[in-house]
């Protein structure tokens, strides 16, 4: 993680956010969401009956009037603060990013010359020279030479990353700085569609569309906002018939009570919050639809190498076969290695340390390093005094002894297995013409990730592995982490059909990739993650970017997309279940003056009719900040089956949707009724 | 002995719903089975005669459009017969032809299941009419709702494209459901003395020397459809408080059973649709449950009698008799009360005007939800409706797209469902709003003050849920309530069961999510729970209001 969390407090967020609030007052703002619309007409007829009050007749409730056009106007005002204060975290963030986009200028190759010209000049398809030092002027492939890339500007994170022509480390994205060397880059985005443009409008929020599950929820609550405007139209004339004459203020302040305000004011600003809190997590993602769908994930389709494992093989045990010693195989294991650089040859050298042994360092100085090829799956030293050591595949090795005369030892092929059985890879080690053992090379799961696959599971996620390994090898690895199912040897071709036939069964799929080849996968399945380190194909095709490049984040992005979805879930049916008690507040004040005796269904006690009118206004008005850090947050969660989930939340929400309002109206009454 | 009497009832229903359920399933699921061979051949006779050999499955569309087609030839056909009946067969009480705006009441009323009656049957309808009008409709529009809920549950539990064919559905429902069923109810009804004869009314010379005309007629064949398919329109006047419609304890007890057992049974059959048993009892549970609050209501308030007549010293013990009939007593009369609207059938053995308020509430709420087991089909695609919307937005609480049986609860179905649950208050309290604006309306109002909203409250509710009930009390034959509450049938009907049969054809479509640890679950007691609140707080809430101006209102001033 980085260090780009900003405080929710930050003093010009929140001043900006005030003003926000006004500016979107504007009716046709606010006609996108209707249950805030119909509040803010109320507002206005109110503010008109209290301006005019000889015109409607309504000269001695000035004051009752008053107060509740100040209490709607802070209603709608507290509604469309929740919405600005979520945008305003989005737009201080786009404003940094803005400011890495200035021009900057580019050399372009013309011809076999080159020219200085303005970033904003360049084109798909232009060559660019950039050298230490300078900005990279857009998105585009390295297809010469080798740079270190400061990307912080993106990712917030500070070390330098590699960038190199060809393989899947050569895509550079505009605005990011050459920290060393020089590249030749190829402009891959026309101005105004490059990396950085596409993340400052989405971290902007400018071209936010309501997901799909959000316009459901909006119809639903347009639907029972017109129902609710149903019931109080209809009720004056009822209620006239049995004398009961009904003031268009108290009719409005039912109205208003009624709609689901509390989820209507808060809906846009958990939807911009859940988005910008995958945003924190400097995970980018290309809509608010892809942060749902990660929390719909019934499959997630995990690459073993990276995601899973390490995936450096680390040596973690000297096997000696018949004839030698574990001294004498280390020490050869060591001499074969000291000048090797991968992973592998590194880890032998730690091996050594922890199992205390020690090898004649002094002879590597002039020997020569012998590196791994794919046709001779070998790698090893030639000794000074002649003597060529060589680690690599088992069967390689045997085949390059027997070549030289040599014989095989007995045993060789039962500890390689043996090795293969636990998931491990065997590397033979030989010196000459003899083999003296195998090298244990485990593929070391990453701390955690059992526990977390736990989690998946109790949260309903099927969890399948794919990697190149051999079954046997994979199964191993498989049942170490705890994933549900593997694909061993599996091509990238593989991956999609997996996809393909878990969505046949309709499932829901997420995986995580970064090569070129993973692009069509990624871009078939319904989240996919691609990392920042990866190629412009990856990216392109996936539907989040994890700016990080870490894949086992995708676990972390499905929980924010349910935590998405159950605050939106969470906070409805608290606003729904609100109505109960407000219904107890106001029916009886309506009708009290005329029908004394429904006294008795003022079961919270309420001072007088105009007090209770105003206290259940007033919590109707107040809940709304009170429950804006809920919205911005999320509700808590944790990874739990569904039914326990459910009860959870019900007794939390719905429950406490009944009781919190009872409660808060009797104590505002206590209050307000003091003034009136 | 009443509780007893209650409780024997309900246990005889709850012994009923499986097997009567597991019939209805083994109709519908159209794969062969053993009632093929009873009704096989007549089903075959029928389809050969109307053309229909393949019975292919239908898109919605296509499945709406055909009921809708289907409804509206028997109602051309209906009218004229009503316009006309004077100069047609059938007539040995020379009753004349009926007035255009109650023809049209009468029409739209049985077509749509409701029959609400603004006419008196022994006086205006002739016994043609009453067969071929009243009896016909009482199949059909019985058959067409059970067509359409089974049409509602295939969307829901299957997969693919077609929910069926509706010809099919409405010939079945006939051959293998109405009608033997109606035989056998009405051979059980003339056995405990239901008149079925084609006589006219008999004219008798009382003790005193008056002449006394006691009408008579085919009453026993009408009595067993008018509740097997949730009618409710009487042969006479009084309905099922008739001595000769419901002569004793134990048709009445046969009377509450034949309205009830089919919509009750409905839940189990979408439980075998669904493959999940326990689906369909989740259902039953919640509406059993609005259920036994209802009746516990009503026969409580009643039991309790009249408090301002009670405080004028008349012995309480007895209840409140008002407009009961002693051979039901209390417990037999709400019961009824409970079941006729709670089936939303409209069938009275008691008149509801003189229900204690709170008694009163009852069946008026119970039509407002029209989900506590409901009409025939209705009542189980309303709550179905409301779990969908129960699940809609306490699903949201587990952290996924909602989705019920599988299939994802998307805009579309929310934006049908949302003309579903906006279209019945909107039929209910506008026109009732409307009827109190003018003098068209408030002139027939028999009661002053908070009984007269009570009143129109009920008679526009009972058409909106096609229940039929009259609150009676109402002076409703003037073309205002004809027109005004045979629109409100109408709407009340179509709107729904289109929008619903259009959720149905856009779930039909969906791959079902598979069942996960992560999956909301709506086969259990929690969902029960999460259901009836759902129906309370969005159904019950919206009426409120103006059930607190009504019933409530007249409870408290009355104590």
């Amino acid at each position: 993680m980085t260090t780009k969390r900003k405080s929710m407090l930050d003093s010009a967020i929140l001043s900006r956010a005030v003003r926000d609030s006004f500016i979107k007052l504007n009716p046709l703002t606010m006609m996108k969401n209707p249950v805030m619309f119909v509040v803010e007409v109320g507002t206005l007829v109110v503010l008109l009956m209290t301006l005019l009050p000889g015109y409607f007749g309504t000269e001695d409730r000035v004051g009752f009037n008053l107060t509740v056009f100040l209490i709607l106007l802070f209603t709608v005002l507290f509604a469309n603060f929740a919405e600005a204060l979520a945008e305003g975290r989005g737009k201080a963030q786009a404003d940094s990013l803005k400011k890495s986009k200035q021009d900057i200028t580019a050399n372009k190759m013309v011809g076999n010359s080159v020219k200085q010209v303005v970033s904003t000049e360049l084109r798909k398809g232009d060559m660019v020279i950039v050298s230490q030092g300078e900005m990279i002027p857009g998105d585009g492939e390295v297809i010469e030479g080798l740079a270190s890339v400061d990307e912080s500007a993106i990712t917030g994170e500070s070390a330098p990353v590699i960038k190199e022509a060809g393989g899947d480390f050569s895509s550079v994205t505009g605005g990011t700085r050459v920290v060393s060397d020089q590249i030749k880059v190829r402009i891959m985005s026309d101005p105004g569609e490059s990396f950085i443009d596409r993340m400052i409008s989405l971290v902007e929020g400018a071209k936010r569309q309501k997901t799909p599950n959000e316009l459901a929820l909006n119809t639903l609550l347009t639907s029972l906002t017109l129902i609710f405007l149903i019931v109080v139209v209809t009720l004056a004339p009822i209620a006239k018939y049995v004398g009961v004459e009904l003031d268009v203020p108290v009719l409005i302040a039912l109205l208003v009570c009624l709609i689901p305000t509390t989820i209507g004011g808060l809906l846009s600003a958990i939807g911009i919050a859940g988005m910008d809190r995958v945003t924190q997590f400097n995970v980018l993602a290309m809509s608010g639809k892809a942060v749902e769908a990660a929390g719909d994930i019934n499959t997630m389709i995990l690459d073993k190498t990276g995601t899973i494992t390490f995936g450096n093989r680390m040596a973690s045990d000297f096997l000696p076969v018949k004839g030698s010693t574990i001294q004498e195989l280390g020490e050869w294991a060591a001499l074969s290695s000291a000048k090797d650089e991968t992973p592998e040859g590194r880890s032998v050298l730690e091996l050594m340390k922890t199992k205390q042994l020690s090898y004649g360092a002094e002879q590597i100085e002039q020997a020569s390093f012998i590196p791994f090829t794919a046709e001779t799956r070998m790698s090893g030293t030639d000794l000074p005094d002649g003597r060529k050591v060589r680690k690599g595949a088992v069967d390689a090795v045997k085949k390059w002894v027997l070549s030289q005369g040599g014989t095989i030892p007995t045993d060789l092929d039962s500890t390689g297995e043996s090795v293969a059985v636990l998931g491990g890879t065997p590397l033979a080690v030989s010196v000459d013409n003899r083999i003296l053992g195998i090298i244990y090379l485990k593929d070391t799961v990453k701390p955690g990730m059992q526990e977390r696959f736990a989690e998946l599971r109790r949260m309903g996620i099927k969890t399948i592995m794919c990697t190149g390994d051999n079954p046997l090898t994979a199964a191993t690895i498989a049942r170490e982490a705890g994933v549900d199912d593997f694909v061993a040897e599996s091509r990238p071709e593989d991956k999609i059909a997996l996809i393909k036939r878990e969505q046949a069964a309709g499932s829901l799929v997420a995986m995580t990739g970064d090569g070129t080849n993973d692009a069509p996968a990624l871009a078939q399945a319904d989240v996919g993650l691609a990392m920042n380190s990866g190629t412009i194909a990856a990216k392109e095709a996936a539907n989040m970017i994890d700016l990080d490049s870490d894949p086992s984040k995708i676990i972390e992005v499905v929980a924010i997309g349910k935590q998405l979805l159950m605050t939106r879930g969470a906070l409805t049916t608290f606003s729904i279940a609100n109505d109960i008690a407000k219904y107890f507040a106001i029916i009886p004040a309506m009708f009290m003056i005329a029908i004394p005796q429904m006294d008795v269904l003022n079961i919270m006690k309420l001072g007088s009719p105009s007090s209770a009118i105003l206290s259940a206004l007033i919590f109707n008005a107040v809940i709304i900040p009170l429950l804006i850090p809920l919205a911005m947050r999320g509700v808590a969660y944790k990874p739990m089956n569904a039914s326990k989930l459910l009860s959870k939340n019900l007794l939390i929400y719905g429950l406490g949707g009944v009781i919190a309002p009872f409660i808060g109206i009797k104590l505002l009454d206590l209050i307000v009724h003091i003034w009136i | 002995m009443d509780i007893l009497q209650l409780l024997i009832v309900i246990g005889v229903l709850v012994l009923l719903v499986k097997p009567l359920g597991s019939y209805v399933y083994h109709v519908y699921s159209n794969e062969p089975n053993r009632t093929d061979r009873v009704f096989g051949w007549s089903e075959r006779i029928i389809y050969s005669v109307i053309g229909l050999k393949s019975r292919a499955g239908m898109t919605w569309k296509k499945y709406a459009l055909s009921f809708l087609l289907t409804n509206i030839v028997l109602v051309a056909i209906s009218y004229l017969i009503l316009r006309f009946q004077g100069g047609l067969p059938g007539n040995p009480n020379n009753i004349g032809g009926m007035e255009q705006t109650l023809s049209f009441n009468t029409v739209i009323s049985f077509i749509t299941n409701t029959n609400l009656q603004h006419y008196s049957g022994e006086t205006g309808l002739s016994y043609f009419s009453q067969m071929a009008v009243i009896m016909m409709m009482m199949f059909t529009s019985a058959a067409t709702g059970f067509s359409v809920a089974i049409a509602f549950i295939r969307g829901l539990t299957s997969k693919g494209t077609t929910i069926g064919n509706f010809f099919e559905d409405f010939v079945k429902s006939h051959t293998r459901i109405f009608l033997p069923l109606a035989v056998l109810v009405t051979l059980v009804l003339v056995a405990l003395h239901v008149p079925q004869t084609f006589d006219p009314n008999i004219t008798a010379t009382t003790l005193e020397g008056a002449t006394q005309n006691i009408a008579i007629g085919p009453v026993a064949s009408l009595e067993s459809i008018k509740h097997l398919g949730t009618n409710g329109g009487g042969f006479f006047g009084v309905n099922s408080a008739h001595p000769f419609e419901n002569p004793n304890p134990l048709t009445n007890v046969i009377e509450i059973l034949s309205m009830w057992a089919l919509p009750a049974s409905l839940p189990y059959v979408f439980g075998r649709f669904a493959k999940n048993r326990k689906q369909g009892w989740v259902i039953f549970s919640a509406m059993m449950t609005l259920f036994l609050v209802f009746l516990a209501t009503v026969y409580t308030a009643e039991l309790h009698g009249n408090p301002a007549l009670n405080n004028l010293g008349v012995d309480a013990s007895q209840g409140s008799m008002e407009g009961k009939e002693v051979r039901f007593g209390i417990a037999q009369s709400a019961l009824f009360t409970a079941v006729t609207t709670a089936a939303t059938t409209g069938t009275v053995n008691n008149m509801h005007d003189t229900l204690t308020p709170i008694g009163g509430l009852v069946p008026l709420a119970e039509m407002m939800l029209n989900v506590v087991f409901g009409g025939k089909g209705v009542g189980l695609i309303n709550m179905l409706m409301y779990a969908i919307l129960g699940v809609f937005i306490a699903g949201l609480m587990v952290g996924r797209t909602p989705e019920f049986l599988g299939r994802k609860i998307e805009p579309r179905e929310m934006k049908l469902i949302a003309i579903a649950i906006l279209a019945h208050p909107f039929i209910i309290l506008v026109p009732t709003a409307i009827a109190f604006l003018t003098d068209l309306g408030q002139g027939s109002i028999s009661n002053a003050g908070f009984h007269g909203i009570s009143q129109v409250l009920y008679e526009y509710t009972s058409s909106a849920a096609n229940n039929g009930s009259g609150f009676e009390g109402l002076a409703d034959n003037t073309p205002f309530w004809n027109i005004t509450t045979g629109l409100v049938m109408l709407f009340g009907r179509y709107i729904s069961m289109i929008a619903m049969l259009a959720v149905a054809g856009s779930l039909v479509r969906k791959q079902p999510v598979p069942e996960t640890s992560g999956t909301f679950r709506t086969d259990n007691v929690l969902f029960t729970g999460i259901l009836v609140g759902t129906v309370l707080i969005i159904g019950a809430l919206t009426f409120l209001p103006a059930v607190v101006l009504g019933p409530i209102a007249e409870y408290l001033t009355l104590r």
